[in-house]
């Protein structure tokens, strides 16, 4: 049996779970599916892009591959600028759409008003940069052999790298700090919380931040590792959602093993069964374990 | 002195249905003051208003000598106001030491273990189970808690809503017990209890609410005998009229 499958499903998994802790954040703690956050990923990978080309250009940077990667400085200098100007852009869509909706207090309008700001975002992406996919660099990579038959390319070992010190950090943040108990005290009652004498709105301000930033690395890392599209951020929407109900909405860990197991049975449906299939099978298997477990992997079960 | 004072409360959930109407009391130091009514009086609204989480469309709010009406909740408890909600008053998913360090998050660094450990010392229930989810609190541990995380932060006032709900006669009245001490240690008291004997005997003065209105008010042990305390709650003729808010 050809094993490549865990390497192809650990990198779509990170880039899933990258992504679907946002997702996990944004659901937990406002209270709706927020669809903008595929928009999320792509305006973050393309701003990567744009960033590294002036960096290269304005500053001067030496833009050229280091080591046995595709990629140079530029484009990790440029990411971590991306991930704060995607941050900035979710704070600055709460500001001018969500959080005047949430004052109404539904759900529905929430999450309606997501998918027309989506679809808006979408459109305007497609017409700064075309349809046409845009690379990083155009480097060829070389698949290394690993053992047991499976090959990968040193940007794919980097960008799992990078995931892995992303996802570690999150959960230090979410477990140990002072904002990570905020964050989860606003998740399970926000009344509560503020007469706790938390700062609801900087915390719901922080998770817009904090899930845009990582919706960016998602697709910095989906950007360097197959291509950058208008529609790149909308073709992981669905795995995202499924990754955060899998893992349980509102746990990081969750989130990121829920995308790590949707990444798995994607590639294996390509190599086992087919292509056309590869969604099908991820979301039989989310079907599957809410059938076992309604409130996901790590979820809480309402009392 | 008063140290939190209330004068023409008007707040409902919705702009246009006020549930309470005109509504005022007065809280002074190291007192405990009782707010009864029966249901639908506007008691637990009254306290949530001035917690700031119901809206507040007309009337002030001071404590001490500074008006905080319309304050979100996160600015009052940092001004001295701690409120403890009737249920859902302790984070369940967080252990009993996160629920804690929480609340010491709005304190200088320096004081944030030195006040976590006077909480520890003031509940030692507590600290035997420091990492336990609190969750699986029982209902008395649960208000021990939640008296606790309002505490941490030494607020001039402490409020309570209903804290005796749910709770059996005997861990109501260690509850009740530990609110004395709250007092003497120097922390005004302003209750919400629908157990009215037991308000009566733990509060110094308590205020009679009815409809959204302050209906009657006074010393707790004139109330005790009041008939129009005794209409309103056990069913007795009312000789008294009713009265403004003093």
């Amino acid at each position: 049996m050809n094993l490549q499958f865990l390497a192809d499903g650990l990198l779509i998994g990170a880039m899933v779970g990258l992504g679907a802790i946002g997702v996990t954040l944004t659901y937990s703690i406002l209270g709706f599916a927020n669809f903008v956050h595929g928009e999320f990923i792509a305006w973050g990978a393309y701003a990567c892009l744009v960033i590294a080309g002036g960096i290269g250009l304005g500053v001067g940077m030496d833009i050229a591959p280091v080591g046995p990667f595709s990629i140079g400085w530029a484009v990790l200098i440029a990411g971590i600028i991306a991930m704060a100007f995607t941050g900035c852009l979710a704070l600055a869509l709460d500001w001018l759409l969500f959080s005047r909706l949430r004052k109404h207090g539904n759900a529905i309008v929430l999450v309606m008003a997501s998918f027309g700001a989506s679809m808006a975002l979408r459109a305007l992406l497609e017409f700064l940069f075309s349809s046409e996919p845009a690379y990083f660099s155009h480097e060829l990579q070389i698949a290394v052999p690993i053992g047991f038959g499976i090959r990968v390319t040193p940007d794919q070992m980097l960008m799992l790298a990078l995931t892995l010190v992303l996802v570690v950090g999150m959960h230090l943040l979410i477990t140990r700090t002072t904002i990570g108990r905020s964050m989860r005290a606003v998740s399970e009652n926000p009344s509560l919380a503020a007469v706790a004498g938390i700062d609801v709105a900087g915390v719901i301000r922080k998770t817009w931040l904090i899930g845009g930033a990582l919706a960016c690395a998602s697709g910095i890392v989906a950007g360097i590792t197959v291509q950058i599209r208008p529609y790149m951020g909308f073709d992981l929407l669905l795995p995202m959602f499924a990754a955060a109900i899998l893992g349980g909405i509102g746990s990081v860990p969750g989130a990121v093993i829920g995308g790590l197991i949707v990444g798995l049975a994607e590639s294996m449906a390509v190599q086992f069964v087919g292509a056309e299939y590869r969604a099908a099978i991820a979301f039989l298997l989310l079907i599957a374990v809410l059938l076992v477990r309604p409130a996901g992997l790590f979820g809480k079960r309402e009392a | 002195m008063s140290v939190l004072r209330a004068e023409g409360i008007v707040a409902g959930y919705e702009p246009d249905l006020p549930i309470l109407n005109g509504v005022g009391f007065e809280l002074r130091a190291q007192e405990i003051v009782a707010l009864l009514g029966p249901n639908g009086a506007g008691k637990s609204t009254l306290i949530k208003a001035v917690a700031g989480l119901v809206p507040i469309s007309a009337g002030q709010v001071w404590l001490g000598d500074q008006e905080i009406t319309r304050l979100p909740p996160h600015m009052l408890i940092r001004r001295g106001l701690g409120f403890v909600p009737q249920t859902e008053n302790v984070f369940t998913s967080m252990s009993i030491d996160d629920n804690l360090r929480l609340a010491a998050a709005i304190l200088l660094k320096a004081r944030r273990a030195e006040r976590v450990a006077a909480m520890y010392q003031m509940f030692p229930a507590l600290a035997a189970r420091k990492s336990l989810i609190a969750g699986r609190l029982s209902g008395g541990q649960r208000q021990m808690l939640a008296v606790a995380r309002a505490l941490l932060v030494e607020p001039k006032v402490l409020m309570l809503d209903e804290p005796s709900a749910g709770l059996s006669p005997k861990v109501a009245a260690e509850v009740f017990e530990t609110l004395k001490q709250v007092r003497d240690s120097g922390v005004a008291i302003l209750l919400v209890e629908q157990s009215v004997r037991a308000a009566l005997a733990l509060a110094d003065r308590a205020y009679v609410l009815a409809e959204g209105r302050n209906r009657h008010d006074g010393p707790a042990a004139v109330l005790r005998d009041d008939p129009i305390i005794a209409h309103l709650y056990f069913g007795g003729d009312p000789v008294a009229q009713p009265s403004p808010a003093s």
